[in-house]
C-alpha cells in the first residue's frame, strides 16, 4: 500500500466570479521511502498540490489517503494533529521563530504533541546532531547562517519522526554551495529510509531525486519514475529538455 | 501545549515588548487602583457616617417618648400616667430582651454659672449612672456620679467639655487642658460640685484636624475684623451629635426630681413623670421582638393606655446604608469604566500583536498547532498582562490611598478592605479574559497557508 494515495483531486478557486482550477484531476501515489520532486513553473499548481498533500489545505474534489487515513474530510483539528505527527515541512524562508533559540525551535512540534520537557530535549538534541548543529543549540536563528538555519528547520521537520517531509524550494534562499550541502543532507536522509518530497521550479535541483513529477496548469504533465522505466509508454525525457 | 507552557510563552512575549506591555498594563493598574481607592474612600465615608450613629448610642438604643393617645382611647386621657419609674422597674424585671434601661428627667432653661461666666447646656438631665453606657460617654477627668450620689440626691454633676470651655476656658484660650473637677457651679441657684468631665467628642476628621493644628504653629486668623462665632456650618455629617454630647450636664435623677421638680408638682409631691426613657436591646437582630416585649410590659404599667411611642435609629442606619450603597455603586461604575478602558487597551495591543505575528502563527499552525493551541496562547497572554497589571494595581492602590490621605488629611480616613482588593483583582482578570477573546479567536482561525505567505 502506498504511503500517500491521491485520486482525482481538483482544487477550484473563485476569483471575481471566474473559476480557476489550480489542480485538475490529479492522481498519484507516493510510497514510503521514496525521494521525489514535484517540479513546475510558478503558478503551475505545484504549491497547491504540496499544501494539499501536506494537510494544510483540502481538495475541492477527489480523495487522499495518507498512511491509511482519509484526509479530505478531516476536521481542521484532526489536520493539525496529522501535520504535527506525520508531516514535516521545510520552507524556502526557513520560517524559524526569531524569538526562540535553535533548541526551542526544534522542540516546538513536540510542544504541540505534548511531550515532557525531558523527552523534548533529548529528541531535539538527537535531531540537531543529525543535521550537525548540536553545538549551536543556544543560538538565536539570527545569529547563525542561512544554511545553518535551514538545517535547524530540517531538524525541526524531523523531530517528530514524520512519515513524509515536504521541502518547498529548500535551496531557493541559499547560495549554490550551501544549497548543494542541503540537498546532500536530504539525500543522506533519504538513504536512511525517510520519505522526502522536494517542491521546486528548478530542474537541476529536481535532478537529485530518482522520481520526478512535473506539474503544468494543474495537471501532471510528465513523470519520470525509475520503477516504471521500460514499462512506461511515455519515454522518460531528458531533464535538460525541460524548460 | 499545556497551560504552563502557554504562560511561559506569554511571559516571554510580554518581556520581549517591555515598554508596550507596561503601557498596556498601566490601564489595568490605574483601573484597579481607582477601583480599590474608590472603595476605600467609600469605606472611610461609611466609617465617618457611622461614628455619629455610634456616638448617639448605636442602633440598639431605643428611646421611649410620650405620645398622643390614640383617638379610640381619647376618653381615657385623664387616666394616662405617662412614663414613670414604675415603667423602668417593670422593664428591668420583665423584659429580658432589653439590656439597659435609663430614665431621664429634664429641666428647661437651666443656666449654669461660675463666677461671672454663664452657660446654657444643650442637655441638662437627671439620670442614672448607667447613662454613661447608654449614651456612650467617656470620662476624661474625675468620675461619673454613682448610686449613692443618686440615693442621697447629692448636688453633684458631670459636665461635657462644652461647659468646661464656657465656664473655665477652653484649651485654645488657656493653652492647656483645665481640669474642672472639684469646682462649684450654680444652676438655678442650686450649687453643684463637678465630680467628673467627659472627654471631647468629635468625628475622626475633626480629631485629625485638631491634632494637625496642634502640631503646627498657630496661624493668624485668615479674615480680619472683630472676633465672632463662625457658626456650625463647617460641621458635616454627624457634627451635630458630637456638639450635643459635648454640651451635656448630667446630675443624679433623684437630685433632679427633688431639687428641681418639687416646686412644679401639686401638693408638694414632685412631678414623678420622666421626660424620656432610653432602653438598649440585647440583640439588634431581635429589635422587633424586644420592642414588642417592652410594649407589652408598658401596656400593663400604663393601664392599657398607649400614651407612649418608640423611637429607634433604624431609619438613620438605613439611610446610611442606602447612601453608602449609592456611593459604592456610582463610584464602582466610574472605576469600572476606567478598568474597562484598560481592557480595551489590552484588546488593542493584542490585535496589533497578532497582526505582527501572523507569520509566527502560520508557522505554529503548519507544524501542528490546533485552533485551541493558538487560541489559548493568545488568551493566556492577555490574561497574564491583566494579572500582572492587576497585582501591580493593588500595590498602586495602597500608594494611591496614602496619596489621597496626604493631600486631604482632614477627610475620612480611606480604609482598604480585603474584599475590595479581591473584587478588583478578579475584575481585572475577567477584563483580561474578555479582552483576549476576540484577538485569540482572530488569531486561531487564521488560515495557515495565508499566514505563511504574509509578509
Amino acid at each position: 500500500m502506498a504511503l500517500i494515495e491521491v485520486r482525482n483531486i481538483s482544487k477550484l478557486y473563485h476569483l471575481g466570479g471566474e473559476e480557476i482550477r489550480a489542480l485538475d484531476d490529479v492522481s498519484l501515489d507516493i510510497d514510503g521511502g521514496e525521494f521525489i520532486s514535484i517540479i513546475g513553473p510558478s503558478g503551475s499548481g505545484k504549491s497547491t498540490l504540496m499544501h494539499i498533500l501536506g494537510c494544510l489545505d483540502s481538495p475541492t474534489l477527489g480523495t487522499i489517503k495518507l498512511d491509511g487515513t482519509m484526509i479530505e474530510k478531516a476536521t481542521p483539528h484532526q489536520l493539525a494533529g496529522i501535520r504535527n505527527r506525520k508531516i514535516g515541512f521545510v520552507f524556502q524562508f526557513f520560517n524559524l521563530l526569531p524569538k526562540l533559540n535553535v533548541l526551542q525551535n526544534v522542540e516546538l512540534p513536540m510542544v504541540y504533541s505534548g511531550l515532557s520537557s525531558r523527552e523534548r530535549r533529548e529528541h531535539s538534541m538527537a535531531a540537531l546532531k543529525l543535521v550537525g548543529l548540536e553545538n549551536r543549540s543556544k543560538h538565536r536563528p539570527m545569529q547563525i547562517s542561512g544554511g545553518q538555519q535551514q538545517r535547524v528547520a530540517i531538524a525541526r521537520a524531523l523531530v517528530n519522526n514524520p512519515k513524509i517531509i515536504f521541502a518547498d524550494e529548500p535551496t531557493g534562499n541559499l547560495d549554490s554551495n550551501t544549497g548543494e550541502a542541503i540537498l546532500e543532507l536530504f539525500r543522506k536522509l533519504s538513504s536512511e529510509g525517510r520519505t522526502i518530497a522536494l517542491v521546486t521550479h528548478d530542474p537541476e535541483i529536481a535532478a537529485v531525486t530518482p522520481r520526478r513529477i512535473e506539474i503544468r496548469d494543474g495537471k501532471i504533465a510528465k513523470e519520470v519514475d525509475p520503477k516504471l522505466a521500460g514499462l512506461n509508454r511515455i519515454p522518460a525525457p531528458a531533464l535538460s529538455a525541460n524548460p | 501545549m499545556n497551560l504552563l507552557n502557554a504562560i511561559a510563552v506569554g511571559l516571554k512575549e510580554i518581556w520581549a515588548h517591555k515598554f508596550r506591555s507596561l503601557l498596556t498594563m498601566l490601564g489595568i493598574i490605574l483601573g484597579v487602583a481607582s477601583l480599590v481607592g474608590m472603595s476605600a474612600l467609600v469605606k472611610g465615608m461609611e466609617n465617618g457616617m457611622k461614628e455619629a450613629l455610634i456616638a448617639i448610642g448605636g442602633v440598639e438604643k431605643v428611646r421611649l417618648e410620650e405620645n398622643d393617645i390614640p383617638s379610640y382611647q381619647k376618653q381615657l386621657a385623664d387616666q394616662a400616667v405617662g412614663c414613670t419609674m414604675n415603667d423602668v422597674y417593670a422593664l428591668q424585671q420583665s423584659a429580658p430582651l432589653i439590656k439597659i434601661v435609663t430614665p431621664e428627667m429634664r429641666t428647661r432653661d437651666a443656666t449654669a454659672t461660675h463666677g461671672s461666666k454663664s452657660y446654657d447646656p444643650w442637655i441638662f438631665v437627671g439620670t442614672w449612672p448607667n447613662a454613661l453606657e447608654m449614651n456612650q460617654h467617656v470620662i476624661e477627668y474625675g468620675r461619673m456620679f454613682n448610686e449613692i450620689d443618686d440615693e442621697q440626691a447629692r448636688n453633684v454633676c458631670v459636665v461635657g467639655v462644652g461647659a468646661r470651655d464656657a465656664l473655665f476656658g477652653s484649651p485654645e484660650q488657656l493653652g492647656y487642658e483645665y481640669n474642672p473637677v472639684g469646682e462649684q457651679i450654680t444652676v438655678k441657684s442650686q450649687p453643684f460640685t463637678i465630680v467628673g468631665m467627659f472627654t471631647r467628642y468629635e468625628s475622626e476628621q475633626d480629631h485629625k484636624a485638631r491634632e494637625l493644628a496642634k502640631a503646627q504653629p498657630p496661624e493668624p486668623p485668615s479674615t480680619n475684623g472683630p472676633a465672632r462665632s463662625r457658626g456650625w456650618g463647617g460641621k458635616r455629617g454627624g457634627g451635630f451629635v458630637f456638639t450635643l454630647k459635648n454640651n451635656t450636664i448630667y446630675i443624679p435623677l433623684n437630685t433632679m426630681w427633688l431639687k428641681f421638680r418639687a416646686t412644679a408638682g401639686s401638693n408638694n409631691i414632685p412631678d414623678p413623670r420622666l421626660s424620656t426613657m432610653s432602653v438598649k436591646v440585647a440583640d439588634v437582630d431581635k429589635m422587633d421582638q424586644a420592642i414588642q416585649q417592652a410594649h407589652n410590659v408598658l401596656m400593663h404599667t400604663h393601664k392599657g393606655i398607649e400614651d407612649f411611642a418608640f423611637q429607634t435609629q433604624e431609619d438613620w442606619a438605613d439611610s446610611i446604608g442606602k447612601a453608602i450603597k449609592n456611593a459604592r455603586l456610582s463610584g464602582g461604575i466610574i472605576a469600572a469604566i476606567s478598568l474597562l478602558v484598560g481592557g480595551i487597551g489590552i484588546m488593542n495591543i493584542m490585535l496589533a500583536s497578532i497582526t505582527e505575528r501572523i507569520r509566527e502563527i502560520g508557522i505554529r499552525k503548519a507544524i501542528g498547532a490546533t485552533f485551541l493551541d493558538v487560541f489559548i496562547q493568545i488568551l493566556v497572554e492577555s490574561v497574564v498582562i491583566a494579572v500582572i497589571g492587576g497585582a501591580s494595581g493593588l500595590i498602586a492602590s495602597m500608594a494611591l490611598v496614602h496619596f489621597l490621605s496626604y493631600i486631604s488629611p482632614t477627610d475620612n480616613t480611606p480604609v482598604i478592605t480585603v474584599n475590595s482588593m479581591l473584587i478588583a483583582f478578579a475584575f481585572s482578570v475577567g477584563i483580561g479574559i474578555l479582552a483576549g477573546l476576540f484577538p485569540a479567536f482572530k488569531a486561531a482561525k487564521l488560515d495557515p497557508i495565508q499566514a505563511l505567505r504574509y509578509e
